[in-house]
């Protein structure tokens, strides 16, 4: 960024592709991909779900080797067997999912793996210890070499693994999907970070899917789609809609409604009053949490992932206890915390898990799609099934909601994330809800799927359902929310009018701000 | 009467001398379980070291010095063969690896392999020809109270305090420690940063069988010491309460081995003094204990809290698309 753009143009590139190609049985995961990360410079690999990012990353650290095809580094051709050789080489990944040990120091878990020079049978930690803040200053990422990993904050624990791989003498980093666990401030401070970074000659390959993130953040883009490298463009001079284009390979619409509200004189729905749920730990997960959800709205919860809104939702759905506080679902009192209740009385829940915890993966979309109904007629001459009328149902609601699929009869485990997800909403509606619960509904979606989705959400509202959206996307909220709660650390810390929200206003909701101001 | 021989002296004593062998097999325990891997199979183990240990012991004629290292030698390689079952088992073949431990004590166990051995090998006839006797360290004996409680005891005790501070410092001093603890915490942790998770488990859970044999030679060569079926009396099982009991930790681990100790040899104690009291209850003490402690944390979220290595039991498998 800061290097000037003549020394750049003779300098080789930090590391290249050229045509790398990955086949695994049945799938093409890259298919003669090129590009070119110049140093100093953050480079951004931009494609959905399967296109190819996760491979060619795994090609570039050494966890795979390339059918076809071959990199090279500062001109010269490398080839890793293992990812220790792409250690030694120089290229470091940061994890999206933190390979760290919670209960070990920030110390520890820098020095796993990587030996000081000159080392015997003992370990030097006071070493370690001073080199990690040495690498703290020289990049501006401060943490305290001492503490423990659980008792850092996300955006901390994020330090400690870019620290981790620049310990080890990375000049090229990897990171994947950096900004997904991050708070809208934290993502800020980490686009800091990538500055002081490739100013000191480092370079940055930042793997994402979010359109807006890489415009800002990278100097060039390279778009992969099934598997291909379909363009490099320069970020400058890109925008959203450009770039949506060659990542899908056609215009994509963006399904939008903000703020259109419930239908004047609405029912509330769902009241959740006074909520306190313990978590997993039996620790208080949910303190004194309250919001109305008025029939026709949609009500998003915004917040980072683990600040309580999975516990919100299981208590919702019946699948955890609560401590105290009160339920009404369209004016009765929901009094038992066992699963059968809630569907009973009206909520519809997609939780996030949807192949394990949303439907059964082994059965057929005809047997999941009357999972909540089978005890009764039409579907049920108890003790029996009925399985042509089963079959016949199967039928029409795969229709209704565009589930591609061989047959009725193919096993959910057997879709596609996005076809998933409709046989699991065609289940949840096809109940007649009062209260429909969806929880990040759609994370690891395509664009396509995507869309889908947000249209079948729109519509579900459309007939009067109330929408309980739960989701960490901040573009999702906004485009599909009536009103945004923002939920830190188990409570409620504000709840905006979508019409007034922006990223930032809810951002700082997000990071523990309170707001005074209540819809 | 001396204070040497006031009971309390004589308990402490004793504490150390029967929980000698709960130190070696806890202490190799915990190396097992520190890199993940739960191994039921103790009992079986320490069967086995202790008939191996038990045949040199009878057969080999010539002076101490050479037939007691050989004797202990056997009872490692015995006991590493049976641990080196158990890992091939769970940490290649990913078996359950409760079901293998427990499947490794059922066949070396007393009703086993063990039993076997010793019948052909036609031992037990007579007590074993040497053995580790009490040995008078620094001269110390006499010393009041402390004399008869740390320098009146068996090479093998002196041994087993070597191996504890060893086993500290391996583990929170040393690199390998540290890997090792990382192993155990999470594996995919460990991996990412080139450890091989199955190079460290297969050596721990081999070293830990090893000493497992350590302890069956224990009883055959000091405490009983020669050869009776099932010999160890089930200490295999109240070992494995131990590592729990003492957070994974050597220097507590060996802390509740002499306690458990105290409570194995209460009986024997208090009878000699003529102290009447009903033996079945004594002798049960430390089967009541060990349960209770298994129950206690046989709750997961408990024995995470515990300190529990947060992958123990589970096996690795490296994750390819």
């Amino acid at each position: 960024m800061t290097t000037d753009v003549d020394s750049k143009a003779v300098t080789a590139p930090a590391v290249a592709a050229f045509g790398v190609s990955k086949r695994f049985p049945g799938v093409i995961a890259n298919d003669d991909v090129h590009f070119d990360v110049r140093v100093g410079e953050v480079h951004a690999l931009l494609g959905e779900n399967g296109a190819g990012k996760t491979t060619l990353s795994n090609i570039l650290t050494g966890l795979y080797r390339p059918d076809a095809g071959h990199l090279e580094m500062g001109g010269v051709r490398v080839s890793f067997d293992t990812p220790r050789d792409a250690i030694d080489a120089g290229i470091g990944m940061v994890h999206q999912h933190f390979r760290l040990i919670p209960t070990f120091t920030v110390a520890e878990n820098i020095a796993l793996g990587a030996p000081q020079p000159g080392e015997r049978v003992r370990l030097d930690m006071a070493a370690v210890e001073r080199r990690i803040t040495e690498l703290g200053e020289q990049f501006e990422l401060r943490v305290d070499p001492r503490a423990r990993i659980w008792q850092l904050s996300v955006g901390e624990q994020q330090r400690v693994e870019i620290l981790k791989v620049l310990y080890r003498e990375a000049r090229i980093l990897i990171m994947d999907e950096p900004t997904a666990v991050l708070t809208p401030i934290e993502a800020d401070a980490l686009s800091q970070t990538l500055t002081s970074l490739t100013s000191q000659g480092r370079s940055v390959i930042f793997i994402s899917h979010k359109l807006g993130e890489v415009i800002s953040v990278a100097d060039r883009i390279t778009v992969l789609r099934q598997g291909r490298s379909i363009e490099t463009l320069d970020a400058t001079g890109s925008t959203r809609e450009s770039l949506a284009t060659v990542m899908v390979g056609r215009e994509v619409e963006r399904v939008e409604r903000r703020g259109v509200g419930a239908l004047p004189g609405a029912p509330v729905v769902l009241s959740v009053s006074e909520l306190d749920a313990d978590g997993d730990r039996g620790l208080p997960a949910l303190r004194s949490v309250s919001l109305d959800v008025r029939g026709g709205e949609i009500v998003a919860v915004a917040g980072v992932a683990g600040n309580g809104q999975r516990e919100l939702v299981e208590v919702l759905a019946g699948l955890r206890p609560r401590t105290s506080g009160r339920i009404v679902v369209d004016g009765e009192i929901m009094d038992r915390a066992d699963a059968r209740h809630p569907i009973r009385m009206g909520v519809a829940y997609v939780p996030q898990d949807r192949l394990g915890t949303g439907l059964a993966p082994d059965l057929s979309i005809a047997e999941n799609l009357v999972l909540k109904r089978y005890r009764r007629p039409p579907v049920a001459r108890p003790p029996f099934l009925r399985s042509s009328v089963i079959d016949a149902e199967a039928q029409s609601l795969m229709e209704q909601f565009d589930v591609r699929a061989p047959s009725s009869q193919t096993p959910t485990r057997r879709l596609s994330g996005g076809n998933v997800q409709k046989v699991l909403l065609a289940r949840e509606m096809s109940g007649r809800p009062k209260v429909l619960v969806v929880s990040t509904p759609t994370q690891g979606l395509d664009i396509g799927a995507v869309a889908t989705v947000h249209q079948l959400l729109l519509d579900a509202a459309a007939e009067g359902v109330g929408v309980l959206l739960v989701s960490e996307d901040l573009d999702e909220v906004l485009a599909l929310a009536d009103r945004v709660v923002v939920m830190y650390e188990g409570s409620v810390t504000g709840v905006v009018d979508a019409a007034d929200a922006t990223v930032a206003s809810i951002g700082v909701l997000m990071g523990g701000g309170r707001s005074e101001e209540v819809a | 009467m001396s204070v040497n021989s006031n009971l309390f002296v004589i308990i402490f004593a004793s504490a150390i001398f029967y929980g000698t062998p709960l130190v070696f097999a806890a202490v190799g325990e915990l190396l097992a379980e520190r890199s993940g891997v739960i191994n039921l199979g103790v009992e079986g183990m320490m069967l086995l070291g202790a008939v191996s240990a038990a045949m040199v012991a009878a057969n080999v004629d010539g002076p101490a010095a050479l037939v007691l290292p050989l004797a202990l030698l056997a009872a490692m390689v015995a006991a590493g063969l049976g641990a080196s079952i158990h890992a091939f088992l769970v940490i290649t073949l990913r078996v359950n690896q409760i079901i293998s431990g427990l499947a490794l004590t059922i066949f070396a166990g007393a009703a086993g392999l063990s039993s076997y051995l010793a019948n052909v090998w036609g031992l037990g006839k007579h007590p074993a020809l040497n053995q580790f006797g009490r040995m008078d360290l620094f001269g110390l004996k006499k010393f009041p109270v402390l004399g008869p409680i740390l320098f009146d005891q068996t090479l093998l005790t002196y041994l087993s305090w070597v191996l504890v501070v060893a086993v500290m410092v391996y583990l929170f001093r040393t690199r390998m420690g540290l890997h090792l603890r990382a192993v155990g915490e999470s594996p995919q942790t460990a991996d990412s940063v080139g450890i091989s998770v199955t190079r460290y488990r297969y050596g721990h859970v081999i070293v830990g069988g090893m000493l497992a044999g350590v302890a069956g030679a224990c009883f055959s060569l000091t405490i009983v010491p020669t050869w009776a079926n099932g010999l160890t009396a089930g200490e295999g099982w109240i070992a494995l309460a131990l590592v729990i009991f003492g957070f994974w930790r050597p220097d507590l681990t060996l802390v509740g081995a002499y306690l458990f100790g105290a409570l194995s040899s209460l009986s024997y104690t208090l009878q000699a003094r003529g102290i009447d009291v009903p033996t079945a209850l004594l002798d049960a003490l430390p089967y009541v204990a060990t349960i209770v402690v298994l129950v206690i944390v046989s709750n997961s979220r408990i024995s995470r809290r515990l300190g529990s290595p947060a992958a123990l039991g589970r096996p690795y498998e490296r994750e390819e698309r």
